[in-house]
Formats: structure tokens, sequence, C-alpha cells
């Protein structure tokens, strides 16, 4: 009996509020993408055709290959850079906190407005070249890479000198004693230490850079002519830019789904492995 | 037992705010779904004094730019619906088809002074447009009278201009002598931002569009609703008014993918310019900018001249794009409301100041008396043009296939200003795009 009742208290609230903002909504997309819709409550049937709708226009293709070449660059990049901080802000120098605190406060700022400072930037170091942030999509993708580097350090930092913070000093200590160089300790005994942390980070850039919309919307817009659209935003261009496409772009939001969990686990998979 | 009481009595608060919200009751009501963020606080004020006046409550809820179809297909998703919603055109009227109340029994149609302008389909009315606008190419008298003045000037007064080829040779002419004339283009940058470039894709393209499908029926927007695919006929027309604007402006081609529309008409407003393509809309985007250097009578408005044969007899882009529809999902009796809040609006003396003072829109109605017709100079030249017996240029862009249609013109724009691109491109994306968007 009170096993019921603290579920009613302690779960049943989580519970009702899971299932009212994320399964039924989940379900309702995944009918959704198999029908010709105008709004939500109004739907018909049209089966596989919004799929194949999909993968025959050139444009989902493309802005897939954009964010895998975006993913690939920003997670390694974040990644890097982040631990190389990590690594420079836990041996105790003047004013870590100071640089902590600043490294970290990009974070706290929304994408879209960072978008827009970053145009402004970019667009400012571009002119007197006579160039601006449209000129050549490789502005975009760097623009973009530089943007979710600036976001993201700060954060990955943060969980990097956690796990730096909790390598116990007597094994550090007794690799020293036994010779091993500073390269040697990082390669051998700090990096196998800290692979929860490694996990985590590379989850979170990963799928954050894949999912990557605000700042992707905000800073170029997919300009020039869509190529730098990436995927979250070539769904919602297509679903509100193009006359009765609403059903193909919930189709193109169910592939994305399905993308982002596969990699999602497959790197889980990988790196726990190399945890134990 | 009490702790139990509780545990019910939360989880029911709960399951309340959730499920609560879905309140019915019997006074009608009226829900209008804005358009036009600039009319926001106007509308506020229309709807306290109509529900000051009938005790009947109007809720005004305004999206934000852009983001109209996205925030009304949301909206038309609760229950609490839109019942006075707008439609751009008769594309839009595809979309909302389902959700059109039949208009044609209604007084407020009977107001039209031109109902053919209303959107119908089989004998029914389903929507009414409620502001006529109008565009063109925006001079500031001063500037070009300087011009005038200056020895070696090749023509005498605006009056002459009346054809592309007279246009060209002025703004080229007044470009070699900028340094005299204190200006740094003649034009004010042409917008390729993000966002920025419906000035282009959308307001230009639709002069070498509309003179292609003049000549195939009398209702250029049904026409081309109608056409799977288009020639692109005048595409060197639009070549020639666009390198135009790009090659006599105040920023170098290149750097346009910079400029937003703010940024040109600020350029206009500050004197630094002497012409800019846009409507009477854009008056209190003008007036508004501080340090303003334009009076009032200086601003005048000329055509878009592209040398297509017969522009001499051209006047301004007019049209709508804003057509207002009744929710026919709604409860009857909000139905009923909505049409008697619209009525009120466009014919009551009340309603009708506000539309011209407040709002100052060019109404098609015919409830309007000359002495109602706003006042800005904007709206002043657009008048006066209608009634100078030149045939104005339809409003057709209403038909053109989709946004992502005019993304695709506006980006191949963009990169043939920045040079990445040819011309050919942008021709291949206007008429291939077209076909492409067609098909779905």
């Amino acid at each position: 009996m009170t096993k019921v009742k603290n579920f009613c208290i302690f779960l049943l609230p989580t519970l009702i509020c899971f299932f009212i903002a994320f399964i039924l909504p989940f379900f309702m997309g995944l009918f959704l993408s198999f029908t010709d819709f105008r709004t939500v409550t109004d739907a018909t049937f049209v089966g596989l055709k919004n799929y194949k709708e999909v993968f025959s226009g050139g444009e989902f293709l493309s802005s897939l290959w954009f964010t895998v070449k975006f993913t690939v660059v920003s997670v390694i990049s974040v990644n890097l850079l982040a631990f190389l901080l990590a690594l420079g802000l836990t041996r105790g120098i003047k004013g870590t906190n100071l640089f902590r605190t600043v490294f970290f406060m990009p974070n706290l700022i929304g994408g879209i407005v960072l978008g827009y400072i970053w145009q402004l930037i970019i667009n400012g170091i571009l002119y007197p070249y006579g160039q601006t942030l449209l000129s050549s999509a490789n502005y975009g993708f760097l623009g973009l890479v530089v943007l979710m580097n600036w976001q993201m350090i700060g954060y990955m930092m943060v969980i990097y000198i956690a796990g730096l913070q909790s390598v116990p000093e007597d094994i550090i200590e007794a690799a020293h004693i036994d010779g091993a160089s500073g390269w040697m300790r990082l390669k051998k005994i700090i990096f196998p230490q800290i692979m929860p942390s490694v996990t985590i980070c590379t989850f979170l850039t990963l799928t954050n850079s894949f999912k990557l919309f605000d700042q992707n919307y905000a800073l170029t817009d997919g300009g020039p002519s869509g190529k730098t659209k990436m995927l979250a935003l070539d769904i919602y261009k297509t679903f509100y830019n193009k006359v009765g496409s609403e059903g193909v772009g919930q189709a193109k939001a169910v592939v994305f789904f399905i993308i982002v969990a596969v990699i999602a686990l497959l790197q889980l998979y990988l790196t726990r492995d190399r945890e134990a | 037992m009490k702790n139990r009481i509780i545990a019910v009595m939360l989880t029911g608060v709960m399951l309340f705010t959730f499920f609560g919200c879905g309140k019915k009751n019997n006074t009608p009501s009226v829900y209008f779904l804005n358009f036009k963020p600039e009319s926001a606080a106007a509308y506020e004020k229309i709807a306290k004094e109509y529900e000051k006046e009938t005790g009947i409550r109007v809720k005004v809820m305004t999206a934000s730019s852009g983001e109209y179809e996205s925030t009304l297909k949301a909206e038309m998703s609760k229950s609490d619906v839109p019942t006075i919603f707008q439609l751009n055109g008769p594309v839009g009227y595809t979309t909302w088809e389902d959700y059109c109340y039949d208009l044609s029994g209604t007084a407020l149609y009977g107001y039209l002074s031109d109902q053919s302008l209303a959107i119908q389909k089989d004998g029914g009315v389903y929507g009414i447009p409620y502001v006529v606008e109008g565009y063109g190419i925006i001079y500031n008298s001063a500037i070009t009278d300087k011009y005038f003045a200056l020895d070696g000037a090749k023509f005498a007064s605006m009056e002459e201009i009346d054809s592309f080829d007279k246009l060209s040779t002025l703004v080229t002419d007044m470009t070699a002598k900028k340094e005299a004339l204190g200006i740094e283009g003649v034009f004010a940058s042409t917008s390729l931002a993000a966002g920025n470039q419906w000035r282009w894709q959308t307001h230009l393209l639709n002069v070498p569009l509309y003179y292609e499908f003049a000549t195939k029926g009398d209702n250029t927007t049904l026409e081309a609703l109608d056409a799977n695919e288009i020639e692109f006929e005048y595409e060197e027309n639009f070549k020639n008014i666009f390198d135009l604007y790009i090659n006599n402006s105040v920023t170098q081609p290149q750097l346009l993918g910079s400029k937003s529309v703010d940024d040109s008409m600020a350029e206009f407003a500050l004197g630094r310019c002497a012409m800019v393509q846009n409507g009477n809309w854009a008056w209190s985007q003008i007036s508004g900018v501080s340090g303003n250097t334009v009076a009032e009578e200086d601003i005048k408005m000329l055509p878009i001249y592209t040398g297509i044969p017969g522009e001499e007899h051209q006047g301004l882009c007019v049209g709508t794009e804003s057509y207002i529809a009744v929710n026919a999902k709604a409860e009857q009796k909000d139905i009923d409301a909505s049409v008697a809040f619209l009525e009120w609006l466009f014919s009551s003396e009340t309603g009708k100041s506000y539309v011209t003072n407040e709002l100052g829109f060019i109404s098609p109605f015919n409830t309007f008396n000359d002495d109602e017709k706003p006042t800005d100079p904007l709206a002043r030249e657009v008048l006066s043009w209608l009634d100078s017996g030149k045939v104005s240029v339809d409003w057709m862009f209403a038909a053109f296939p989709s946004e992502g249609y005019k993304d695709a013109v506006g980006g191949a724009l963009l990169e043939y200003s920045g040079g990445n691109a040819k011309w050919e491109d942008v021709a291949l994306a206007v008429r291939e795009r077209w076909a492409s968007e067609r098909q779905r």
C-alpha cells in the first residue's frame, strides 16, 4: 500500500509530465510522418510517400553531408581545446578561478544571440577584404565551427577539470618516481583515469553538433543558397517554407532522430568499452 | 489517512493545471491573429475600444515578423483557435482552404469597392483584402533637383524619366557626379542578408513575371497559379534593373550580403543615397531614423522601369497580400462576433478613424470617403499614381510557388552580386525552381 502511495506522490506527476511532453508528441510525430497535414490535429494518411520524397530530393542528403563534416571537425576541436584548457587550469597557476569563469561564460548566452554576435564579428573582419560571411560556404562552415567551439569549450572544460581532479595524486607521484615522463604520465596514467569524462564530453559534443539549430539559423540561415544548411534547419525549412510539405518535414525529422540515436548509442558503446 | 488526502489533492491540482485549461463559456469572443507587427499597438487599442463599446472581448495576438505561418499552424491546433486570421493570397488559401468561412453573404464583402479583389472559389468568398499597398522606386527630390541644377545635367526634371533607358542614363550620370551631389551612391544598398531579400526575390521579380503573365489572361495571379513552368521571357529586363541597383549603390556589390533592409532605409533617411526601392509601408522606417535629413515633401515615387516595351504607361506596383479570413472551424457564435467586429472596424466612424489614422491603411472599401485616406507622403504618392491613369503593375507574387522558391532566387542573386555565380545561374534558379516546386 505504501508502495502505491509513494508511487502516486513521487513518480506519477513526473510520469504524467513525461508522457505529455515527450512520449505523446514522439508517437504523434511518428504517425504524422506518414500523413499529409496542415495542423497536427487534422491529418490524412499517405503511407510512405513522404519518406520517398526525403531521399529523392538532394537537399536532405547535402545537408546531411554538411552536418557530418561539421560534427567531425567540431567534436575533435572542442574536445581537444577543452582538454588542453582543463590541463592548464588544474596546475594551480594564479587566477585559475577567474579563467575558469571566463571560459565558461559563453555557455550562458543563448544560441540565437551568439549567432548574431558572431555574424557581426565575422562580417566586421571580412568587410575590409571585400567579402562577407555569405560570400562563400567555407566562411559559414568556419564561422559555425568557431562559434560552436567558443560556446562549448567552457562547458567541456569544466567536466574535464572535474575528471582531472579526481585522478589520485599518489598514482601520479608513483609514476613520477618510477621515471615516467610528463607525456607518458598523461598517456598511461591520467588519460585512462578520465575516460568517463571523455565519454560524457564526446557524447555531448557529438549530439549537440548534430542537432545544432539556433546558431545555424542566426549565423547564416543556410546561406549562400542553402550551402550551409544543417539537418535541423533543413527540417525547419521544409516544414514551414514549402507549401504542403509538412509531412515531408516530419519524415525528415524521424530519419534525423534515427541517425542521432544510432550515432549516440554507437559512440556510448565504443567509449564505455574503453572505460572498463 | 491525512497523507493520502494530501496526495490525492496534489495529484488533482497537477492534473487540473494540465487539463483544466479547456474551459467553455457561452459569451461570444473574437480572437484576432495579427500579421503586421508594426500594427500590433494599434490593434490593441482598437480591441479595447471595441470591448468598451459592445462588451465583446477581442483578443489580439501578433506573430513576430516572418513567423506568421508557424504561429498560425500552432494556434490552429489549440482548443482556443483564432477566429480571424490572415491569408497572404491564393497560395495561402490553398493551405487553409478547409478553415476559411464563406463570407459572400456578409456586409463586409459588400463594402469592397472592387469585389474581384477577394479570394473566391465556386461562388464562395473566402478572403477579403483590407489594405492596398504600392511599391516602386522611392526618391529624394532634393537630391535629384540638385542634380538637375548642375551644369551638363542630362535631364531637367523627373517628369522626363519614363523608361529604363532614361532612368539608366540618369542614374549613371548621377553616380559619376556623386561627389558634387554629396551622396555615396544613387541607390541604397541592395539588402541581401538572410531574411532581407524580399525586395528583390519577391517585389522586383514581380515586374518581369507580371509582364510575362499579362499577355496570357486578365488575372496574372490566377494565370501564374496555373502555370507549372515559366519562360522567364523578360530575363534581360530583370538583369537590367538589378545590375543598375548593385552597380550604382552605396555599397560594393560583393558586400551586399551583410546589408539589411533597415540599413538601406537608414541610408536613404540620412541622405547618403538618392533612391531606394520600397513601398508605402516604409514611411515609418524613414521618418523613424534619428538624424533623418529627408523632408516630408521631398519624398516621391517612381515606377520600376526595366526596359519592357510600353513601360512609359506603367505605374507603381499596386496590390495586396493581406486578406482577412474567418475561421470556419470556430464556433458559430464566435464566427458571427468576428464578422461583426470586422464590419464595425471598416464601416463605423470610430473604426474607420482607427484604420486611417492609427493603422495608416489605404482601404479598398467604399465605406471610406476621400477625406478618410491616409496622409503620409508615400501613401499620398501611391494614391496620386493610382489616379494618374497609368497602368499599375499587379502584385502577382502571391502566386510564386513557395518561400523556398523565393529563398532559392534570393540566394542566387546574392551569389551573382558577390561574383560567385553567373547570371545564367540566377535565370536557372528562377525557371527550374519554379518547375520543381510546382511538381509537388
